[in-house]
């Protein structure tokens, strides 16, 4: 085990996770007391939050993919001194955001808001990343199972869409607010489009190694839902900026191609008797635990997504808590429990005993539940912004102070849902450390 | 099928379409000719002081603080409200110390977007198949 590539990458992915938690819910507290925490101001959390969570969704799927191509997949990494130069630079890059953001010097583009020149050792380190990735699974001979395919789109969608949010940087594009709005979440929409491959080709391959059939990957269908899915990717962005003035045919096609997300819906619930037989099967798993939990968040998320990719309601949800429910809902509820089995299939295959105390199995059900609670407010938070910006002379303070009981219940909610996690990763965290001596 | 092919397909396709975006269906902008050196410094400064954790243009962004794309406009043009605010800070607002220069550019600025656009949009119609038009009235 001591050697294990992918580990650095587990145990840095758990630490920012807590630690960026643990902001999130400060930032929280921000929003319903002013001055509360005045060390780090709001201006300086919400990035430092964004930047750690985002960061554990990097690292544990880098970290897990790492992992499985030697032990499962039987590809023997191409070079681990790359693994080792994209670590550091991956750390070093981080301290050096962290740090930027705590002398207040920022870069001020939403979500990846630390200074542009940051940006260059993060494209060096997706290029040693996607070396290594080609390097070795280019020596597979046969078929791909799909969820190779999707961490290649991954790998090859983040650095082309990274550069796509730099592009802002030219003055063809800076220049020009449309442009630099629409283009920015474009890239973003991409960006987000990108991980979740690397994310949900790692779920695919839980559920292979899970239920011990290898004919799941390889089926028509779920290539057939990679190519939806990377349809979605490059044309489906633009609900984010309906109501920036750009052609409205970029409103018409993303609009049209995010209802080909309905099919997806239609299996879910068409497949719900198979999903319920399978989850009463591979219960025992503690990895599948997540996955089920991460199965119905998608199933949750996946018709809000689908309701506000409809213009007319997109009208009154963007600009609204609605749009933070959404990304929370599929960055905790989706992302996250999708690594967290990650984390505890790579924990249970090294370990003689079954992993599962209630100790543990109290914080999933915590954590989700008290991310149900928080998802409700968010959306209960948004239903009221935008019906009183809409349908009333309120001011914004006016607004702000009637949103005021649905933030508290979101800020005690989130503080529960900090527990649940805290009590979640401490285990994931206790156990990698342990196997590691080995 | 070969997804190999599928795949350059798509990608070809993808590439089109990002091109047509940049150069076809972004050249929209009529507040342009108020993007002036002292805006672009305005627009340096909004990001460098990350107003965006707080704020929003067009609906993007924080929500601790109002929406800006039109707030010149929503004040009646009235700029001094906003040079208040920035000169001061509010309770939530931060104070930036920022020197009588500073304000000028990021008040330039928000000149600038609320004469790009309107956001959110004043008169609109909602299509049967579920789309929104713009009613463009008012000529800022
Ligand atoms: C920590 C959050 C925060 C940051 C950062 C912030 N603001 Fe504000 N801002 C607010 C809040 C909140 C208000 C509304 C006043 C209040 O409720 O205290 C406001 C009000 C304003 C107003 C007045 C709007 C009106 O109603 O007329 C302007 C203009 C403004 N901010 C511009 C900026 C600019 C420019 C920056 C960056 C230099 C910035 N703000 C940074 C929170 C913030």
């Amino acid at each position: 085990m001591k050697n294990n590539q992918g580990f650095p990458f587990l145990i840095a992915g758990i630490l920012a996770l807590g630690l960026g938690m643990f902001i999130g819910t400060l930032a929280a507290f921000q929003f319903i007391i002013p001055d509360f925490f005045e060390l780090l101001p709001f201006f300086k959390s919400r990035p430092l939050h964004v930047s750690l969570v985002v960061s554990w969704i990097f690292l544990c799927a880098i970290g897990g993919i790492y992992y499985y191509l030697p032990t499962y997949c039987r590809l023997p990494l191409f070079s681990s001194r790359l693994v080792k130069a994209h670590f550091i630079i991956f750390i070093a890059t981080g301290l050096a955001i962290i740090t930027s953001y705590l002398l207040g010097k920022f870069g001020g583009r939403e979500y990846w808001e630390f200074p542009p020149i940051l940006s260059i050792p993060i494209i060096i380190s997706w290029v040693l990343f996607g070396v290594n990735f080609f390097k070795t699974v280019f020596r597979k001979k046969g078929k791909w199972p799909v969820y190779l395919w999707m961490w290649a789109t991954g790998i090859v969608f983040f650095f082309i869409t990274y550069l796509e949010a730099n592009l802002w940087l030219i003055p063809f594009f800076g220049d020009n607010i449309v442009r630099e709005i629409t283009i920015q979440w474009k890239a973003y929409g991409a960006l987000v489009g990108s991980w979740n491959m690397l994310v949900y080709g790692t779920a695919i391959f839980l559920m292979e190694m899970i239920s011990k059939n290898s004919s799941l990957a390889k089926s028509n269908m779920s290539y057939f839902l990679y190519f939806l899915g990377l349809t979605n990717l490059m044309f489906g962005w633009a609900h984010h900026t309906y109501l920036v003035p750009s052609a409205p045919w970029i409103r018409y096609f993303a609009y049209g191609i995010s209802m080909t997300e309905l099919f997806i819906l239609a299996k879910i619930i068409w497949d719900w008797k198979s999903s319920l037989s399978n989850a009463l099967k591979f219960k025992h798993h503690i990895a599948y635990k997540f996955l089920l939990s991460s199965e119905i968040w998608i199933f949750l998320n996946l018709i809000l997504a689908l309701l506000i990719s409809i213009p007319a309601i997109n009208l009154f949800t963007h600009g609204t808590h609605i749009t933070v429910a959404h990304s929370m809902g599929s960055t905790i509820g989706i992302n996250s429990m999708i690594l967290l089995a990650s984390l505890f299939f790579i924990i249970q295959e090294n370990s003689e005993k079954a992993i599962g105390s209630n100790v543990l199995k109290t914080g999933i059900w915590l954590a989700n539940i008290s991310l149900l609670v928080f998802w409700i407010s968010l959306i209960g938070a948004g239903y009221l912004k935008g019906t009183l910006s809409f349908g009333s002379d309120l001011t914004f303070q006016e607004i702000m102070e009637k949103l005021s009981p649905y933030l508290i219940s979101f800020g005690i909610a989130g503080i529960c849902l900090f527990i649940g996690m805290c009590v979640i990763l401490w285990v994931a965290l206790t156990h990698l450390l342990a196997l590691r001596k080995k | 099928m070969n997804k190999q092919l599928i795949f350059f397909f798509l990608f070809v396709l993808f590439i089109i379409y990002s091109f047509s975006v940049y150069f076809s269906g972004t050249t929209y902008d009529k507040g342009i000719s108020h993007f002036t050196t002292e805006a672009k410094l305005g627009k340096k400064l909004f990001q460098e002081k990350n107003c965006i954790s707080c704020h929003q243009i067009y609906g993007l962004g924080g929500y601790m603080g109002p929406e800006l794309t039109n707030i010149i406009s929503y004040r009646d043009n009235d700029e001094s409200i906003a040079r208040a605010f920035l000169k001061g800070g509010t309770a939530k607002m931060p104070n930036f110390q920022l020197n009588d220069e500073e304000i000028d550019a990021l008040i330039s600025y928000l000149k600038y977007i609320d004469k790009a656009g309107n956001y959110p949009p004043k008169a609109y119609e909602i299509t049967p198949y579920g789309t929104v038009n713009e009613i463009v009235t008012d000529e800022k």
